[in-house]
């Protein structure tokens, strides 16, 4: 009698827990119908590569990982107590060959996964630049406590907590950081994040191409304003950005060192800002802060490189 | 003169928030209650003499695991209130925490979780169990073992002590990165709780390594060879040889960060010839082998378990030991992928990222051998198995996930989102605290003489199982949806927060399952009669530890056995026990003397907080006395004559003939939730009713 009932409270806890992941898995299905999820909705060419990477990878551990959790908990059922039909042999030997197996499929797996990471790790590294028909776009980016200042050196503009890029045009983001800690800069619809720091530059090429606004942020905690150091970033056409250049040539508000120095003081959730004119040396200047006075180590950076 | 006596302190570091207020009042209340319990009941010099003065590590870790229990109810307190205000904090709205308070929280919460419960956990039951499995008496310094824990109290004490004085803890994150955690950016106080709390248990936790490396390859019984040890000895072999190696790293980093804060050093400041960096990189080397220093102890206790309920022996117990080895060779070298995205090239990231991959493999391989294990076997649902079925799962996706991040471009989407924070959780709760479950589910006629609940046990189990799915899986979505891990706030736009508030109720259940835990150890105690074990082997184990009485006496075994075989217990049941004799013991006398070394260094770290020199001086030279009262004190053991371990035997058997042991009791027995309610309910009616109080 107990032992009947232990049985079939056994199977019925796996049937509450089959009904209960189902549940979970359509009220989560429910819930993501009109979210955006992010990465697998990639807005440019490095995102979707990095896709592609994350979908590869998995499809080809969950081709070891089923089959293993089936055979796993397969077993557990077979060979329970309570069925007596299956044979129980606590003798029961492995030959090498299983043994040698044991090592060589997970080897196996690990070395495909390894040779083509290898060569995607070298060909999305961030600091390689995008090949592409037109010309290439730099933008400086510095975290500040606790917004995002992107200087743009060759149209002499900045702006704040907003960057705008033209589309099909490769990126590249010049990261660093001034008196503040260390950020990670990430536009997740185009592409992996890079760590911004003081004293420090770290390049990321991304290229955007289709046309939106895309969330920004920090990854990286950096103190109280971490949650409210967003931006946007908006991709348009090449002529609509340049439309945009001059717009923001046209505004009143021009970032000498002044202004710099009040952008310094830490400020949380700060809205877009935008400046017609920026001072060439900024860049350099913020970097060089940090070279203190030891005077050994070169000044690592020359603007416009 | 005031700066002199009392260093920084002030009136202002009193509490005055509403959550160092509670947390104060709680603190406070609670030490007044169990005083007044102890009082009543008389106990205090029972407590000092028996407890904590013991060098017995069975009672070490007995103790271990009750502050790990409390530690994981307070780390448990900060996850909820973390998703609470996650779940409250979009749009408009900004929750009920500060900024800066919310992570004040995340950074305790992730402190005390590793440091303070899994730490905790896995030491108290290498504690027990080692010596046990390895047919010891005690361990080879049974006081640099007191004083390993009582350094690990003192770290406990310290990391809660913000607030009673201070009122602000690290708002770091766990690894309070630079240059974040250094003076410009955080002025106060938090980070250094931080580092002496850290400091404090790290320096206990590296004694507690030496000394059970020195234990488990000296003191193994006659005939044990190394291949010849159980999984868990293994596993905890291989945990501590790593903590060996990355400990004194923690150490050194954060005496760096300290000369950096309090001497305006720059080891990990921007300029000045300092880098930031470094910090990353040293934190990490320390960081990443620490959360396998928690996992291969767990793969023991979980392949012990598989062996035992699918009565066979382990399949090829050499791939599974080479396994581990694999593993903790592996753990030391692949540190950089937590850092990926710092900008590293791209063949140093490929390099960490295989190495990444690589250290799949042998966990791989543990996996089969289990799998190996249970086929053809004769496999009981009790449950320790039952958290093994569960990890299993869990861990699995905890892996895959893990090897997906060793890909740097997937790393650089990944990194730092929800998606990673889920990660690590599958890894820690699924893996290291299932085994901990599993491991005390286990061993725990072995601790009390009677075994668990099974019934409510089992409740308990599905609670944590279906409490990590709800949490978990919406949290890697969130991760894929770009949400960032640490975020107080966010934007109504996002979508987010449907699957916030489904974490906040995947943690309820979860909360669920750790009362349901706490309710059926309640429930054995009640029916402790039912559930009594005589024989010391209530599962039909395999290894030694099984051989002697449950509990064990002080001394463990009275004669110590003779190895001969692998599953050494099992074996000399199939051919005959050997016949018990008697022999003189010596053991190691208590010592009072580990209190007061790290109640001085806990004052030293005080001190330090609090830039208190002459405060500093003194409790320094306190260690100093404690260390040198200690070498010179000789008379440190005593002799148990091989009449009195007769008596005390007999004394035990005539003891264990009357309880009646249950050879044949059915776990279909064990009292249901319903039934402890109704029993609870009765008997509080029975209170009230008959005045039953004023008799107390």
């Amino acid at each position: 009698m107990t032992k009947h009932k232990n049985k079939a409270s056994q199977s019925r806890s796996i049937w509450f827990m089959l009904l209960g992941l189902l549940g979970l898995g359509l009220s989560i299905t429910l819930l993501l119908s009109g979210t955006d999820v992010v990465l697998f909705n990639p807005k440019g060419l490095i995102a979707q590569e990095e896709l592609k990477l994350i979908l590869f990878s998995v499809a080809l551990m969950l081709t070891v990982a089923v089959p293993t959790l089936i055979i796993l908990y397969g077993f557990a059922w077979e060979y329970r107590e309570s069925n007596k039909k299956a044979r129980y042999d606590p003798e029961a030997r492995h030959g090498k060959y299983f043994v040698l197996s044991m090592w060589a499929i997970p080897t196996v797996f690990m070395l495909v996964l390894a040779s083509v990471m290898w060569p995607a790790a070298h060909k999305l590294d961030p600091k390689k630049t995008i090949a592409a028909e037109a010309k290439p776009l730099t933008i400086q980016v510095v975290a500040l406590r606790w917004k995002w200042l992107f200087i743009y050196p060759e149209q002499k503009i900045a702006t704040v907590n907003y960057v705008q890029v033209p589309t099909n045009t490769p990126v590249q983001f010049e990261l660093t950081a001034d008196e503040a800690p260390m950020s990670s800069f990430w536009i997740p619809h185009l592409g992996g994040q890079l760590y911004a720091m003081t004293g420090h530059v770290n390049r990321l090429n991304l290229i955007a191409e289709e046309p939106g606004e895309y969330p920004g942020s920090t990854a990286e905690i950096n103190g109280a304003g971490f949650a409210g150091m967003k931006f946007t970033a908006r991709a348009s056409s090449a002529e609509d950005f340049d439309h945009w250049v001059q717009d923001i040539k046209k505004s009143p508000s021009v970032l000498d060192n002044a202004e710099y120095e009040k952008l310094l003081e830490p400020s949380e959730s700060n809205p877009a800002a935008f400046y017609s004119s920026t001072d060439t040396g900024l860049y350099a200047k913020m970097l060089m802060k940090y070279m203190g006075s030891h005077d050994h180590q070169p000044a690592k950076y020359e603007a416009g490189h | 003169m005031k700066e002199l006596l009392l260093g920084k302190l002030s009136m202002q570091a009193l509490p005055h928030e509403w959550f160092t207020i509670a947390g104060s009042v709680t603190f406070i209340l609670l030490t007044i209650f169990t005083a007044i319990v102890i009082t009543r009941l008389g106990r205090w010099k029972w407590l000092w003499n028996e407890w904590l003065t013991s060098v017995d590590p069975k009672k070490i870790g007995i103790m271990y695991f009750i502050v790990a229990g409390f530690m994981l109810v307070r780390g448990g307190l900060d996850a909820i209130m973390i998703w609470l205000q996650q779940a409250l904090s979009s749009g408009a709205s900004h929750g009920y925490l500060s900024a800066d308070h919310f992570q004040q929280v995340f950074t305790a919460h992730g402190n005390i979780m590793v440091f303070f419960v899994a730490m905790g956990f896995i030491f108290g039951l290498i504690n027990y169990i080692v010596p046990l499995q390895i047919g010891a008496r005690d361990l080879a310094s049974p006081f640099l073992n007191t004083t390993g824990f009582w350094l690990y109290v003192g770290g406990v004490i310290m990391v809660n002590m913000f607030f009673l004085l201070g009122g602000e803890y690290a708002a770091t994150g766990w690894l309070a990165v630079a240059p974040l955690s250094g003076k410009e950016f955080s002025p106060g106080v938090g980070v250094d709780y931080w580092i002496w709390s850290l400091q404090i248990s790290g320096i206990g936790t590296t004694m507690g390594a030496i000394n059970f490396i020195m234990t488990i390859l000296k003191m193994r019984a006659p005939g044990m060879s190394l291949w010849k040890m159980p999984m868990f000895t293994w596993g905890s072999l291989c945990s501590m040889i790593m903590a060996v190696t990355v400990f004194p790293l923690l150490t050194a980093t954060l005496f760096l960060m300290f000369f950096d804060r309090y001497l305006g050093m720059h080891f990990f400041t921007t300029g000045s010839g300092g880098n930031p960096m470094m910090y990353t990189n040293l934190i990490w080397m320390w960081g990443h082998p620490e959360v396998y220093i928690l996992m291969l102890p767990a793969l023991g206790v979980f392949s012990e378990i598989v062996s035992t309920f699918s009565r066979k022996r382990i399949a090829s117990y050499t791939t599974n030991v080479l396994g581990m080895i694999g593993v903790s060779a592996f753990a030391l070298s692949v540190w950089l992928h937590h850092f990926f995205t710092m900008g590293a090239g791209a063949n140093v990231n490929a390099f960490f990222g295989v190495m990444t991959m690589f250290i799949a493999i042998p966990t791989a391989v543990i996996f089969f051998t289990w799998i190996a294990t249970m086929y053809k076997g004769r496999i009981r649902f009790t449950t320790p198995m039952l958290w093994f079925l569960g990890f299993v799962a869990i861990f699995t996706i905890g892996g895959l996930t893990g090897v997906l991040l060793a890909v740097p471009p997937a790393d650089f989407q990944l990194h730092n989102s929800l998606f990673l924070v889920a990660h690590f959780h599958s890894n820690v709760i699924g893996g290291v605290l299932f085994g901990i479950f599993a491991g005390i589910s286990y061993w725990f006629p072995k601790f009390a003489g009677f075994r668990l609940n099974e019934r409510i046990g089992r409740y308990a189990f599905w609670c944590w199982v279906v409490g990590f799915c709800m949490s978990f899986i919406p949290m890697y979505i969130l991760g894929l949806m770009g949400a960032t891990r640490r975020l107080d706030h966010y934007d109504s736009a996002t979508g987010w927060q449907p699957f916030y508030v489904l974490m906040l109720l995947g943690g309820l259940v979860i909360c669920a399952g750790v009362a349901l835990q706490v309710v059926q150890i309640i429930a054995s105690i009640m029916q402790k009669k039912h559930l009594t074990d005589t024989s010391g082997d209530p599962w039909d184990g395999r290894s030694m530890e099984w051989a002697t009485a449950s509990p064990p006496p002080a001394y463990n075994f009275n004669v110590i056995p003779q190895i001969s075989t692998r599953d050494a217990f099992w074996e000399m049941k199939q051919q005959g026990l050997p016949k018990r004799t008697f022999e003189d013991i010596h053991m190691p006398k208590n010592t009072a003397l580990g209190i007061y070394l790290s109640a001085f260094a806990f004052i030293a770290g005080f001190g330090f907080v609090w830039e208190i020199v002459w405060l500093v001086v003194v409790s320094l030279l306190g260690i100093l006395i404690c260390v040198i009262a200690r070498t010179f004190n000789e008379d440190s053991e005593y002799t148990i004559t091989a009449a009195e371990v007769e008596k005390l035997e007999k004394a035990r058997m005539k003891r264990d003939h009357v309880k009646q042991s249950h050879k044949d009791s059915d776990m279909d027995d064990d009292m249901g939730l319903i039934d402890f309610v109704k029993i609870v309910v009765t008997g509080a009616l029975d209170i009230i009713r008959n005045k039953k109080w004023r008799t107390w």
